[in-house]
């Protein structure tokens, strides 16, 4: 292909790029739909509280959509999110519907949107209480397990004496699901709080160990040649060499760990732990507060989600050499 | 004369699943310091095993290797290796990669001037920031040399350092390091396969038999640089080497 021709067809790209006016005025109308279908249309049982909010807040919803579209912002966000914008107050119609309208779904076990809002308005400080919680035993079992299963895979993959009494221990007790655990440690450990940091460490421990111990004994060897060529020192090999290079496994590692401490943690919280999401998804059950159980999931999705996010963050920072990388 | 190496009876086992593979057997050979030798044998024959051991990183099965007199008992940033890859550390850029050596030794002072000196020296100013996935094979054995040279090494171990690049690549790095050896006066250990390599760039070519690898003989080449490949002498000891590898029954390439 000529070079004219090639830039005549960049050209049509730029031009054939889809307008994204139109679906930013589809995304202002369909919040707008979303919050007449609230407001106006009737509960089916009149229970409900909070849809005048719900409505309201739709509304202001779509105002920067609307703004965007009727002034012609050239806003990158709001253009990204426009289909989603547009997708997610239809989902939302849908839910309305099945529940406060229609009710499809049987009433006490499935809550409309505007009974989620009416539990982050009236519960939030028994929410971000257990929210805080949370989040204080997870990043303290966390970051113990991380720690020392990024120890202990280093001693298994660099010193063979460690090697050969560690490795047996953790082939035996690595494939215990870390909740077997639970009675003994609840029985072992002076308080529930102390029981549940050990079960979360233990089970980030295991997947953080194993994959750096793969990291490290599959370094290059000629890598180690070449440093100790050039007057490296056992420690340098090990800090300069070793640990980098084995550093993608670490991160593999991490990422099991993190998942794994998510099932810890909410496990822990229900069966022992007088506090945090996990608890509270429990306590709401109990009650028969299904709208609380609901929002307390969501909080759970959006928390983890985001330190899923903060640790591919950290990872892209600490791994930017790497070709290749999966974009979170 | 303190010779800048002294390989008296070497004779190396590697182990192999059990079972010893005798790759070196009794091998001598002395290097005047400022040489250029060129190690040429077939491949697989134990040169490179050879060259480990004048490296530090292996000790051998008999014998004894001395360099400027001392026997060699580990590795030493005097003695740098170029392998054959590159083997650039590939979380370090170019600059961090070539700085390895004083980095592991601990020198701090200067280390950035000397970095900058030997990255015009094999002429990769501009690329100091790159990662190693960025560079050509050729850019990448420059980086190679360059960090062994940083560390202003009297002996130059480099194991068939060109034999992965294109030919035109090959050529002109062939020329440079004739440039850097001309104008540092270190000593340089090449092992190579290739007949032309060797006697384009060698003062001495050692020819080795296949494996367990014996010295067959030594072959002194004074002609002048720079040289031509068409050179008559340089085709005679061609043919020689030629007919010395035949003999052993092994097609040299």
């Amino acid at each position: 292909m000529d070079g004219t021709g090639f830039a005549s067809r960049t050209e049509e790209q730029a031009h054939s790029r889809p307008p994204r006016g139109p679906v930013l005025a589809a995304a202002a109308l369909s919040w707008a739909a979303f919050a007449a279908l609230v407001r106006f249309w009737p509960d089916l049982d009149d229970s409900v509280a909070y849809g005048n909010l719900l409505a309201l807040a739709s509304l202001a919803i779509a105002l920067p959509p609307a703004a965007g579209f009727l002034f012609a912002w050239r806003l990158p966000a709001l253009r990204r999110l426009g289909p989603w914008l547009v997708a997610l107050p239809i989902g939302l119609g849908v839910w309305e519907l099945a529940t406060a309208k229609l009710m499809w779904l049987p009433r006490p076990f499935f809550a409309p949107p505007q009974a989620l809002l009416e539990v982050y308005i009236e519960d939030w400080p028994k929410l971000l209480d257990s929210l805080v919680h949370s989040l204080e035993l997870l990043g303290c079992g966390y970051a113990l397990g991380a720690a020392s299963g990024f120890v202990t895979g280093v001693a298994i993959g660099w010193s063979r004496a460690v090697g050969y009494w560690v490795h047996p221990v953790i082939r035996l007790i690595g494939p215990l699901p870390p909740v077997a655990w639970l009675p003994l440690m609840f029985f072992v450990m002076p308080s529930s709080w102390a029981a549940a940091v050990c079960l979360i460490a233990l089970a980030s421990s295991f997947p953080v160990a194993i994959l750096t111990w793969s990291g490290v004994s599959s370094v290059d060897r000629s890598y180690y040649d070449i440093a100790r060529t050039l007057g490296a020192n056992q420690r340098f090999l090990v800090l300069k060499v070793a640990i980098p290079a084995a550093l993608p496994h670490v991160f593999v590692g991490l990422f099991m760990g993190l998942s794994s401490s998510f099932i810890v943690l909410i496990v822990a919280e229900m069966m022992g732990v007088k506090s945090g999401l996990g608890w509270y998804l429990q306590w709401s059950q109990g009650w028969g507060a299904y709208a609380n159980m609901y929002a307390a999931l969501l909080v759970m999705a959006l928390v983890f989600s985001g330190l899923i996010t903060l640790l591919f963050r950290l990872r892209g920072r600490f791994l930017a050499w790497q070709k290749g990388l999966v974009e979170w | 004369m303190v010779m800048a190496l002294d390989i008296a009876h070497v004779s190396h086992r590697l182990d192999l699943a059990g079972s010893p593979l005798p790759v070196l057997n009794d091998v001598s050979l002395t290097v005047a310091p400022g040489d250029f030798i060129a190690l040429l044998g077939p491949s697989g024959c134990g040169k490179s095993t050879l060259l480990r051991l004048v490296a530090g990183l292996d000790r051998p099965s008999a014998g004894r290797i001395l360099a400027d007199d001392a026997e060699i008992t580990g590795p030493d940033p005097h003695r740098v290796v170029v392998f054959q890859d590159p083997t650039l550390f590939p979380w370090r850029t170019v600059a961090q990669n070539i700085a390895l050596g004083p980095e592991a030794r601990g020198e701090k002072a200067g280390r950035r001037e000397a970095v900058a000196k030997v990255v015009k020296l094999v002429g990769l100013t501009g690329f100091e920031d790159a990662l190693p996935h960025q560079l050509s094979g050729g850019m990448a054995q420059r980086v190679a040399l360059a960090r062994a040279l940083i560390n202003s090494p009297r002996l130059l171990i480099l194991d068939e350092p060109f034999s992965k690049l294109d030919s035109l690549t090959r050529l002109s790095m062939q020329g440079e390091l004739l440039g850097l050896w001309r104008e540092a006066g270190f000593t340089t250990l090449l092992v190579t396969h290739d007949v032309e390599e060797a006697l384009v760039l060698a003062t001495k070519i050692v020819v080795l038999s296949a494996r367990p690898a014996q010295i067959l003989t030594v072959i002194d080449n004074d002609r002048p640089y720079p040289r031509h490949r068409d050179d008559s002498k340089l085709v005679a000891l061609r043919q020689r080497i030629l007919t010395l590898l035949g003999i052993t029954g092994v097609a040299a390439k």
